[in-house]
């Protein structure tokens, strides 16, 4: 391969990778503040690109994207209101059990409400053909508006996470619950809080990926695959090594796909999965002695 | 006898079994009885999973996996013709064993495969040493890690039959054989079989029932519930309980393949639309409907929801009322339908066998 | 009192930087009932859970009749012979009184998943055994009326008891407590000495980590007292008590 082409599939990789990156972020988020994995976490990046699709066809992009993401986090809060609250003296595992069967249902109504067909939302800035030039390879401008909304929404979560009272608030919740409701914080708020920050960033995400790799209603279980093996490759829990991991995954996925035949690539991270789960379920950036990860 | 109290309930069962079959041919519907014979071996699947989940304590998302393994592995060499291979020394000594026969297939043409009791101990056997082997690092996860390694473990199975063209890839393969369990009797889904093949679909998960009680009621049985308790204070009191839940795993395996074995020779085929993501959910969900350690709710629960499913009554819907069904569940009622203080009365009879 | 039944040499263990259990080597006779004493913190648990088997030193051995179990997992060190009770009763809350119990001889039974999944003559024997030995056990212990009510119905006293019920079943040699005492009342207090006292006449000696003093004075033979994972004293409880070194570090010891 010539120098044009590596570029190409390095982008490639880095713009699908910084989705995935984007998708474990919400795990963390959520598995932060409640150790709950969110089965249904993909299905809000698709729920936030068919509802700006639709919206397209009434508002210009912007408004719609915005309107989109705005209702994905209410579902998203809506979504732990009914659900997740209700359980009471929940084990992990009841709870885990429950986003997926919310993540069927996602998947469900979608089905029903705007059927199996390949949508997408038009590129944000020039057509499908417009490119842009890079080191020789022909970029589409929808890949630096991936990258960018990527890193605008990691660089914007690291202060809010560190800096703010809400960020850190959460935080608390994370270590110990007991904890900080006894330092007045409203733990189940906070949950609450999680699921929609999730939501979010997972609706914003879908938007911009959707010209690219188009949206179809049963694509959250793939993405949701990938992001959590993303997530356990950084370390469960670590966003900044979820990015890192992320962009790793992109790149072995595009490199494979160059060299293998497509149908190689789903296979791709699952076998990453399941290697890490068996081998290092700390991940590759987390600390050795999370003796948690193990049973007896 | 104490010893053979439990068995009460097998034997109304099979009477109950018994007597629907005499009603059905009464009446002409007939017709009804091959959902029936395939939701009880869909059942078999949902036994294993309850012995692992309920009483065990530990989660699989995977299984529809175990089943494929079972169901495809026979079809391949049961349908896969080795006539061009008939001279070489390997088939001969197949052949001259008795495990690979020549037939005819549907179109009338000669071919030459293994026959369907080898294809199922080599089934079994396959099962049971890829059970073994995604086991033995599974099992250590915790909770939601082993969820995820189970669910990855079926996807990978998915990818492996979906993609590769001795599977059938899309298509699964089809003209699969009858298996023939002795003389006379045989697993076949044509009409003329239908009361036969029920009847046999009946007998062996009666029999798988009769195993997974014993077990239950038996010293390995308290060990898995002392597990699923509180791991720790099992270990504590010398129950080795990596082995437990490892052998406990590759045994609902096996259940799982089983029934992947025989309901493809009932449909005469197998296709990856049996290892979906969502054929591991439905599992799940009658597991945890049945109520997680009662394994006559399971049974009970996997062939009525099955029947439904597979009778099309929930339509496009399907997929939705399997999700519905185990989100209401598991904020409702977390032991599972037939414990609800209600139907307590109704149940405690069978409960109280099934526990011990 | 014979030799050492059990001994530890030189146990060393971490945790991160903390140096929870820091060079401790005790012996424990057979027969005798021997106390572990310290303020919270000073890793008598952790020094529980390495004789035990549940985490491993980083340094040193666990010597059991003369055997080294160092690097024996829990469940092949309650094979051994050793049993213990926890800080928080861990009972198994949806089983009933005697299948708790029942599970207590597990390790001494040995029919497996194929003669239990075929129900063989062997496994009637043998579960009649275990039920009766179960219930023998709960007899002694008083608490045979409450054989078939489920665990988690028992008022917490009486759970501790089911616990010690259970590690008797396994007719242990060793018997680890891990602060029996905790949440029991001057009463309950002294029910627990007269068992513990009953249980070494039944041929069992007794490793006791404890907090109350009125217990230990009452039942040990002799004591050993942790502070920040260091052995710092060693001997028969009125020795030890007028230990300046004790006395010092071990201010604000609980009831009694």
């Amino acid at each position: 391969m010539n120098l044009p082409q590596v570029v190409q599939y390095c982008f490639a990789g880095i713009t699908v990778g910084s989705i995935y990156a984007i998708v474990a972020i919400g795990f963390n988020i959520i598995y932060n503040t409640t150790g709950i994995i969110n089965f249904a976490q993909g299905e809000f990046l698709i729920v936030g690109a068919m509802l700006a699709i639709s919206f397209n066809h009434f508002v210009p992009l912007p408004v719609a994207v915005f309107l989109a993401v705005v209702l994905t986090t209410i579902i998203g809060g809506l979504v732990e209101i009914v659900f997740i609250r209700q359980v009471r003296n929940a084990s992990v595992l009841r709870l885990i059990v429950i986003t997926i069967g919310i993540s069927i249902l996602m998947r469900e109504a979608m089905l029903h409400i705007w059927d199996e067909k390949v949508r997408s939302l038009p590129y944000f800035t020039g057509t499908g053909v417009s490119t842009v030039t890079i080191l020789g390879a022909h970029i589409s401008p929808q890949v630096l508006w991936v990258l960018g909304v990527s890193a605008i929404i990691v660089m914007g979560l690291t202060p809010f996470f560190r800096f703010t009272l809400t960020g850190r608030a959460m935080r608390a919740c994370a270590d110990d619950r007991m904890a900080a409701r006894l330092c007045g914080i409203n733990d189940r708020w906070m949950v609450t809080l999680s699921f929609m920050l999730s939501a979010g960033i997972g609706a914003l995400a879908g938007c911009v990926i959707s010209p690219i790799t188009q949206t179809q209603y049963d694509m959250g279980a793939s993405l949701a695959i990938k992001g959590f093996t993303v997530a356990i490759l950084g370390g469960l829990g670590n966003s900044m090594a979820a990015v890192a991991a992320g962009l790793m995954l992109g790149l072995v996925e595009a490199f494979v796909m160059s060299q293998y035949d497509v149908a190689y690539k789903e296979a791709v991270s699952i076998v990453i999965l399941l290697l890490i789960l068996v081998f290092r379920p700390s991940g590759l950036f987390g600390k050795r002695e999370i003796a948690a990860m193990r049973a007896l | 006898m104490t010893h053979f109290r439990r068995y009460i309930p097998v034997i109304a069962v099979a009477i109950g079994v018994i007597i629907l079959q005499v009603v059905l041919s009464g009446t002409h519907s007939t017709y009804y009885m091959t959902q029936i014979t395939m939701s009880a071996y869909y059942a078999l699947v949902v036994i294993g999973l309850c012995l692992l989940m309920g009483y065990a304590g530990q989660i699989s998302l995977g299984h529809a996996g175990f089943f494929a393994i079972g169901g495809y592995t026979t079809a391949v060499l049961t349908t896969f013709n080795l006539m061009e291979y008939r001279d070489t020394p390997l088939v001969s000594l197949c052949q001259s064993l008795g495990l690979v026969a020549q037939r005819q297939d549907i179109y009338g043409a000669d071919i030459l495969a293994f026959s369907p009791w080898p294809a199922f101990a080599v089934a079994i056997l396959l099962t049971a040493i890829i059970a073994f082997m995604i086991g033995l690092p599974v099992i250590r996860l915790k909770g939601h890690y082993m969820a995820m390694a189970s669910l990855g473990f079926g996807l990978i199975i998915y990818r492996i039959v979906l993609g590769g063209r001795i599977f059938g890839q899309a298509d699964g393969i089809s003209n699969v054989p009858p298996f023939k369990i002795i003389a006379g009797l045989e697993v076949n889904g044509r009409a003329a079989f239908r009361i036969e093949s029920y009847y046999i679909a009946w007998f062996v998960v009666l029999a798988a029932m009769t195993l997974a009680i014993n077990l239950v009621h038996s010293r390995v049985g308290r060990a898995l519930r002392s597990i699923h308790e509180n791991e720790e204070a099992a270990h504590s009191l010398g129950v080795n309980t990596y082995r437990y839940k490892l052998l406990v795993f590759v045994l609902s395996a096996l259940f799982a393949a089983v029934g992947g074995v025989l309901l493809t020779h009932y449909n005469g085929s197998i296709g990856p639309s049996e290892v979906t993501v969502m054929k591991s959910v439905r599992y799940l969900v009658i597991v945890a409907v049945g109520g997680m350690a009662n394994l006559w709710g399971a049974l009970f629960m996997g062939v009525l929801l099955n029947f439904l499913s597979l009778r099309g009554v929930f339509g496009s819907y399907d997929d939705a009322v399997f999700a519905i069904i185990l989100i209401a569940i598991m904020l409702l009622a977390p032991q599972g339908l037939l414990r609800l203080p209600k139907l307590r009365a109704v149940t405690s009879l069978l409960s109280r066998r099934a526990n011990g | 009192m014979g030799n050492a039944l059990l001994e530890t040499k030189g146990l060393h263990r971490f945790f991160g930087g903390l140096h929870a259990v820091n060079d401790v080597s005790i012996a424990v006779s057979q027969g005798a009932i021997k106390g572990v004493i310290g303020p919270n913190g000073a890793g008598k648990t952790t020094l529980f859970n390495l004789i035990a088997g549940t985490i491993q030193p980083h340094n040193g051995e666990v010597i059991f009749r003369d055997k080294k179990i160092t690097a024996l997992k829990p469940h092949a060190v309650a094979c051994r012979g050793i049993a213990r009770t926890f800080q928080t009763t861990k009972l198994f809350s949806n089983m009933t009184v005697l299948e708790n119990v029942m599970m207590g001889r597990h390790c001494r039974t040995r029919c497996g998943f194929i003669s239990g999944m075929l129900n063989l003559p062997r496994t009637w024997r043998e579960d009649k055994q275990t039920k009766e030995k179960a219930l023998s056990i709960l007899e002694d212990i008083g608490l045979k009326e409450h054989a078939l009510e489920t665990a988690s119905n028992l008022p917490f006293g009486r759970q501790r008891l089911v616990e010690f019920a259970r590690a008797l079943a396994m007719e242990p040699e060793l018997l680890l407590l891990d602060e029996p005492a905790a949440g029991l009342n001057i009463y309950e207090t002294k029910e627990l000495a007269k068992l513990i006292l009953w249980i070494r006449d039944r041929g069992v000696t007794c490793l006791v980590v404890e907090h109350d003093m009125s217990l230990v004075m009452a039942i040990c033979d002799d004591v050993v007292v942790l502070d920040q994972g260091r052995k710092i004293a060693e001997g028969p409880p009125r020795t030890v008590q007028q230990n300046p070194e004790v006395i010092r570090i071990y201010l604000g010891d609980s009831d009694a």
